[in-house]
C-alpha cells in the first residue's frame, strides 16, 4: 500500500500567505470568543462541590433541579452525564457551609424524592485551591513554551524556534476557542491534553525543520522556498501517518473512555487536526518570512579567517 | 552492516525477560482480603498473632485461600467479598475483645492473587489510583495563624507564672493576636521583666513603649521560632490523623505533607465517607480552666453585664452559659489516654482522663490552691467551645488521673474519648479539598481505560501491518514492547496510576508509533532512491534517529512542565506520559532495529524487503512488493 504518490514537490510555499490568512482569521475568532464568551471552566478552577449521582430509571432533571435548589443553594447546574440515568450536579462555593455537609444534605435530599439514587462520586474544591491550579496551568503553560524555544534555539535556531512556538501557540488559542465557542468544559484533564498537544505537535515542526537543515545540505542549488517545499512533500506521508494512528488511540478514547476521557480526547482531536496543518503549513512559512538561510544552520560552512580563539588575531603589525 | 553484537541482544533479551517478570502479576487480578495491623505502638505482630487469626477463621468455619504475615500487617485472601465481609468480622471479634479499645486494626483490602516467588521478587501490580479503585480523597490546610495565636495565649500564661515566681509586679499580661503584652507601672519592673523574658523565652523578641503613666511590653514570637513551631504543628496534625484514621479501619491510608501548609489523606475502598469525614474533620482539643466565679461574672452569666476582662463566655452541654476564664490551665498536649468507662458512683458515662508527668504536678497543684473553687473543662470542636463538665474541686487531684462526667451518653463518652486519645491538633485544620469516588465507578473507570488502551491499540497494529507489512508487523511488536516495559516500569516505581493515566498511556502508544513511522517511511524512500536493502534499512533507521530524539525531547519537555506544576489528576498523567516517552525511545529504536536484524542482518544477499509497495515516480511500476 502506499497513500502517497506524489510525483514532483508540491509548491507548499507559492501559498503561503493564503495559509498565514487562514490561521490569523481561525487564530482572531478563537480569541474573539475567549473574550466573549469565556471558557467555561471546571469546578477544579473556579472552587465548588460536584456530585455524580445514579438513578435506576432515566432521572428527571427538573425535579433534581427543584429539589436542590428548595435548600437554598443557588446557581446549581444540574445535567446528564454519559448517560440518562447518571447526573452530574455542580454546586458554586456555599459561604457558612462545609462541603462535606453540602454533598451530604443534597445526598438526603435526592434519596427523599427517589430512593434508587446513589452517590458515584463528589469533588468539593476551596477556592483558594482553584485560583492556584489556574496559576499553576500557566506556569506550565510558560515552562513549556521557554523549555522547547531553547532548545529548538539550540538543536536548529532561533527563528525555528520562534516559528515553531508561534505555529503551535496558535494550535493551543484554537482549541481553547473550541472550548470557548461551545461551552466545553475546560477541566484539569483537558488542560493535560492541551499541553501535550503543544510538545506534540512542535515535534512536527521539528521533523519538517529535520528534513529543510538536511536538505540545505543536499541541494544546494535549491532556493529557500524549493527546500521548504521538498521538505514539507517529502515528510507529509510520515506526517499523516503518524498523525493518523495518533488518532486512532484518540478515537478508541473518544468511543470507549467514557464520559470522564469525552472531552480530554476532543481537545486531543482539534488538537491533532490543528497540528498537521499549522505544522505543515505555518510553521515553515513563519520560518522563510523569518529569513532563514542556509548559512544559519550549517555550521562551519563559511570558514572564518584565522582561529577565533587566537588573541591575536586579525592583529596586523 | 545489520548485525547487532550480542551483547545488545543480551541487553534486549534482559529488558524483555525483567519486564514480562515486573508486568506479569498485573494478569492475575485481585482477591478480597482482610488486613490486620496493630493500633498500638506497644504491641507485635508475631506467628502467635497469626495462629489467633487462623483459629478465629477455623471457629467461624471460614476457610481462607491464604493467611500471610509481612512486616507489619496480617493479610488474609478469601474466595469472594461475602466470605471476606463475614471473616472481618469473625477477626475482629476475635483480636479486640473490648470494642472500645481496639488492639488491632482489621480492614478490608483487596490483594493480588499473584504466586507467592513473584511476591518474592517484590513484583507487585500497578498501584491503582483513588478514581480506580474507589475512597476518598481529602486536602486539608492548616491553620497557621491558629497556631501561633494558640501558641501566643500558652506563653502568656508561662510569662505570667514566671513573674509571680520572681516576684516582678506587672499590671496586666494579655495576649493580642499573635504577640503578648504586658504592662508595668514601673521601669525598674520592666527592667526585671525585660531580663527574665530574654533569658526563659529565647523565642520572644521585646520592644517596649509608654502607654500613659505605664510601660508597654510587647513580646512578638520570633520568625525562626514561628517557621519551627509551624512545622511542628503539621507533623503532630500528621501524626493525629495517622492516629484517627487507625481508629477508623483503612488497610492503605496515605497521609502526606504537601507544601508548607497542607496535608492529602487518601483512604482507598473507604466506603461509609461520611463517618470518615467526621471523624477527620473534627478538630477536638481539650482545655482545662478555671470557672470566674466573681461577682460581674456571676452577673454577666446572666445576662445583666458584660462579659469582665479576661474571661469569656461558653455554653454548658445543657446549654446554660457560664463564664470562664482566658488562662489555660492544661490542655490536651499533656493528656496521654483517654477511655470511655463509668463513674463508679453514679454509674453515669464518663472519660477517664490520663495526664503525663507535667500536666499531673500542675493539676495537684491547681486542684491544691483551689478547693471549693469550679473548674472547666472545655472541648473544642472547629474553634467551637463547649463547656463539657465544670465540676466543683473537692480535694486535690494527685497521681494525673482525672474523669470526666456529666451529662453524657455512652456513645458520646465513647466518641469524646476517641476524640480525645487520637490526639489534640496542633492547629486547627479545614478540608479545602474532597473527592469520593464510589466503589463501582472505579471498576467501570478500569474498564473504560482497559478498552480504550486495547481499541486503539488493536486499531494502529492492523493499520500498520497492512500498510507496512513486515515491517509493520516489527512494528507492532516493538509497539506492544513499549507497553509491557511501560507496565513494567509503573508496578516496578509503584507509581500511583489513575484514569488520565490510562489515557496518557494510550496517547502515548499513539505517539509512540511515530517513531517506527519515521524510520519505515525513510527506509522506503532510500528503496525509492534505489539503494540496496540492506543500506536503505541501515540508512533508515540512522537517519531518522536524529529526528526521532528531537521529537520526543519536545515531547518530554511538556510531559516535564506537567510533572513540575501538574497537581491530582494533571500528575497521574504526566507520570505515564513522561514514562512511555523514554520506554518508546527504547522498543521504538534500539528494539525494533534489533528484530530486523535478526530477521534481515544475516541475509547477505538480500533481494527485497517487506516494508510493502515502494513506490517509484520515474517508472510506473512497482518495484518491490512482497
Amino acid at each position: 500500500m502506499e497513500f502517497f504518490k506524489i510525483r514532483r514537490d508540491i509548491p507548499f510555499m507559492r501559498h503561503a500567505l493564503v495559509f498565514n490568512l487562514v490561521s490569523l482569521v481561525t487564530f482572531l475568532a478563537a480569541v474573539f470568543f475567549l473574550f466573549s464568551r469565556g471558557l467555561h471552566l471546571s469546578v477544579e478552577f473556579t472552587g465548588g462541590t460536584l456530585m455524580e449521582v445514579s438513578y435506576s430509571q432515566p432521572a428527571e432533571l427538573n425535579a433534581i433541579r427543584a429539589s436542590v435548589s428548595a435548600l437554598g443553594i443557588n446557581d446549581v447546574q444540574v445535567q446528564n452525564f454519559g448517560t440518562a440515568r447518571d447526573v452530574l450536579i455542580r454546586m458554586p462555593v456555599q459561604k457558612g457551609t462545609s462541603s462535606s455537609a453540602q454533598s451530604e444534605r443534597v445526598l438526603a435530599t435526592l434519596k427523599a424524592g427517589d430512593a434508587s439514587v446513589t452517590m458515584r462520586r463528589t469533588e468539593f474544591v476551596g477556592p483558594q485551591v482553584g485560583d492556584e491550579l489556574a496559576a499553576d496551568g500557566l506556569k506550565a503553560l510558560a515552562s513549556v513554551i521557554v523549555g522547547i524555544m531553547l532548545y529548538l534555539a539550540i538543536r536548529f535556531e532561533w527563528k525555528f524556534a520562534v516559528a515553531a512556538i508561534i505555529a503551535n501557540l496558535h494550535d493551543v488559542i484554537i482549541i481553547l476557542g473550541f472550548f470557548a465557542f461551545f461551552q466545553w468544559e475546560f477541566s484539569l484533564p483537558v488542560l493535560a491534553a492541551v499541553l501535550a498537544v503543544l510538545g506534540y505537535s512542535v515535534n512536527e515542526s521539528v521533523v519538517i525543520f529535520d528534513r529543510i537543515r538536511e536538505n540545505f545540505r543536499r541541494f544546494r542549488k535549491m532556493n529557500t522556498e524549493q527546500i521548504i517545499d521538498s521538505a514539507i512533500t517529502s515528510t507529509i506521508s510520515r506526517t499523516i501517518i503518524t498523525h493518523g494512528c495518533t488518532q486512532l488511540m484518540v478515537l478508541s478514547m473518544l468511543l470507549f473512555g467514557g464520559a470522564t476521557l469525552h472531552y480530554f480526547a476532543l481537545a486531543l482531536t482539534i488538537g491533532i487536526l490543528f497540528g498537521i496543518y499549522s505544522s505543515v503549513f505555518v510553521a515553515a512559512a513563519i520560518a522563510m518570512w523569518l529569513g532563514i538561510q542556509r548559512e544559519d544552520l550549517i555550521k562551519g560552512s563559511v570558514k572564518k579567517e584565522g582561529d577565533p580563539a587566537d588573541p591575536n588575531a586579525g592583529a596586523t603589525v | 552492516m545489520n548485525r547487532y553484537p550480542v551483547w545488545k541482544y543480551a541487553i534486549l533479551l534482559i529488558a524483555l525477560v525483567v519486564g514480562g517478570l515486573f508486568a506479569l502479576p498485573n494478569l492475575f487480578g485481585e482477591s478480597p482480603a482482610v488486613q490486620v495491623s496493630i493500633a498500638k505502638a506497644s504491641l507485635k505482630l508475631d506467628a502467635a498473632a497469626v495462629g489467633r487469626v487462623e483459629e478465629a477463621l477455623k471457629a467461624a468455619d471460614i476457610t481462607a485461600e491464604a493467611v500471610t504475615l509481612d512486616g507489619t500487617s496480617i493479610k488474609a485472601r478469601f474466595a469472594s467479598t461475602d466470605v471476606q465481609l463475614k471473616a472481618k468480622d469473625a477477626i475482629q471479634k476475635a483480636l479486640n475483645p473490648d470494642a472500645n479499645d481496639p488492639s488491632f486494626v482489621v480492614a478490608l483490602n483487596l490483594l493480588s492473587r499473584s504466586p507467592a516467588w513473584l511476591t518474592a521478587l517484590h513484583a507487585s501490580p500497578m498501584f491503582l489510583g483513588l478514581d480506580l479503585r474507589g475512597g476518598v480523597h481529602f486536602m486539608l490546610q492548616v491553620d497557621m495563624q491558629a497556631a501561633l495565636s494558640k501558641r501566643a495565649e500558652s506563653l502568656a500564661g508561662d510569662i505570667r507564672t514566671t513573674l509571680r515566681e520572681k516576684n516582678v509586679r506587672h499590671s496586666g499580661i494579655s495576649r493580642n493576636g499573635q504577640t503578648v503584652e504586658i504592662r508595668f507601672r514601673d521601669a525598674q519592673a520592666a527592667e526585671a521583666a525585660r531580663r527574665i523574658v530574654q533569658d526563659q523565652f529565647a523565642e520572644l523578641s521585646t520592644v517596649e513603649s509608654t502607654d500613659g503613666t505605664d510601660i508597654k511590653m510587647v513580646a512578638t514570637i520570633q520568625p525562626v521560632a514561628a517557621r519551627k513551631l509551624q512545622e511542628q504543628a503539621l507533623k503532630q496534625n500528621i501524626t493525629t490523623l495517622h492516629n484517627r484514621i487507625n481508629e477508623l479501619g483503612v488497610s492503605e491510608p496515605v497521609i502526606q505533607q504537601q507544601g508548607l501548609d497542607r496535608i492529602v489523606v487518601q483512604l482507598p475502598g473507604v466506603q461509609d465517607t461520611a463517618k470518615a469525614k467526621d471523624i477527620l474533620g473534627r478538630t477536638a482539643t481539650l482545655e482545662i480552666r478555671m470557672v470566674d466565679e466573681g461577682t460581674e461574672a456571676r452577673s454577666a452569666e446572666l445576662g445583666t453585664a458584660a462579659v469582665p476582662f479576661g474571661s469569656e463566655r461558653y455554653l454548658e452541654r445543657n446549654g446554660s452559659p457560664i463564664i470562664v476564664k482566658k488562662q489555660v490551665i492544661l490542655t490536651g498536649d499533656n493528656l496521654t489516654d483517654a477511655q470511655p468507662g463509668f463513674d463508679s458512683q453514679t454509674q453515669e458515662a464518663a472519660v477517664h482522663l490520663t495526664l503525663d508527668a507535667k500536666g499531673a504536678r500542675i493539676f495537684r497543684d491547681v486542684t491544691r490552691e483551689s478547693i471549693g473553687k469550679r473548674m472547666a473543662i472545655l472541648l473544642f470542636e472547629k474553634g467551637k467551645g463547649e463547656v463539657v463538665t465544670a465540676p466543683v474541686i473537692r480535694s486535690e487531684i494527685g497521681g494525673g488521673r482525672v474523669q470526666i462526667s456529666g451529662r453524657m451518653t455512652t456513645v458520646e463518652a465513647a466518641d469524646t474519648a476517641l476524640l480525645l486519645r487520637a490526639g489534640a491538633l496542633a492547629a486547627p485544620m479545614e478540608i479545602i479539598e474532597e473527592r469520593t469516588i464510589g466503589p463501582s465507578l472505579g471498576a467501570e473507570n478500569i474498564a473504560k481505560g482497559f478498552n480504550s488502551v486495547t481499541w486503539g491499540f488493536v486499531a494502529v497494529t492492523v493499520f500498520m501491518c497492512a500498510y507496512y507489512m513486515l515491517f509493520g508487523i516489527i512494528s507492532s511488536v516493538s509497539l506492544a514492547f513499549n507497553l509491557l516495559l511501560l507496565v513494567a516500569v509503573l508496578s516496578m516505581l509503584q507509581a500511583t496510576l489513575t484514569l488520565p493515566g490510562m489515557a496518557a498511556m494510550a496517547l502515548v502508544l499513539g505517539m509512540a508509533i511515530d517513531a517506527n513511522v519515521l524510520i519505515n517511511e525513510r527506509v522506503r524512500e532510500e528503496l525509492r532512491g534505489g539503494a540496496s536493502p540492506q543500506a536503505a534499512i541501515h540508512a533508515g533507521y540512522d537517519r531518522a534517529w536524529a529526528t526521532i530524539i528531537d521529537s520526543n525531547v519536545t515531547t518530554l519537555i511538556a510531559g516535564l512542565a506537567l510533572l513540575a506544576f501538574g497537581s491530582g489528576p494533571v500528575r497521574g498523567f504526566a507520570v505515564v506520559h513522561c514514562l512511555g516517552i523514554l520506554t518508546s525511545m527504547f522498543s521504538g529504536v534500539f528494539f525494533s532495529r534489533g528484530v530486523v536484524n535478526l530477521w534481515y542482518g544475516r541475509q547477505k544477499k538480500l533481494k527485497n524487503v517487506s516494508i510493502g509497495t515502494v513506490w517509484r515516480p520515474d517508472s510506473q511500476n512497482q518495484v518491490a512488493t512482497n
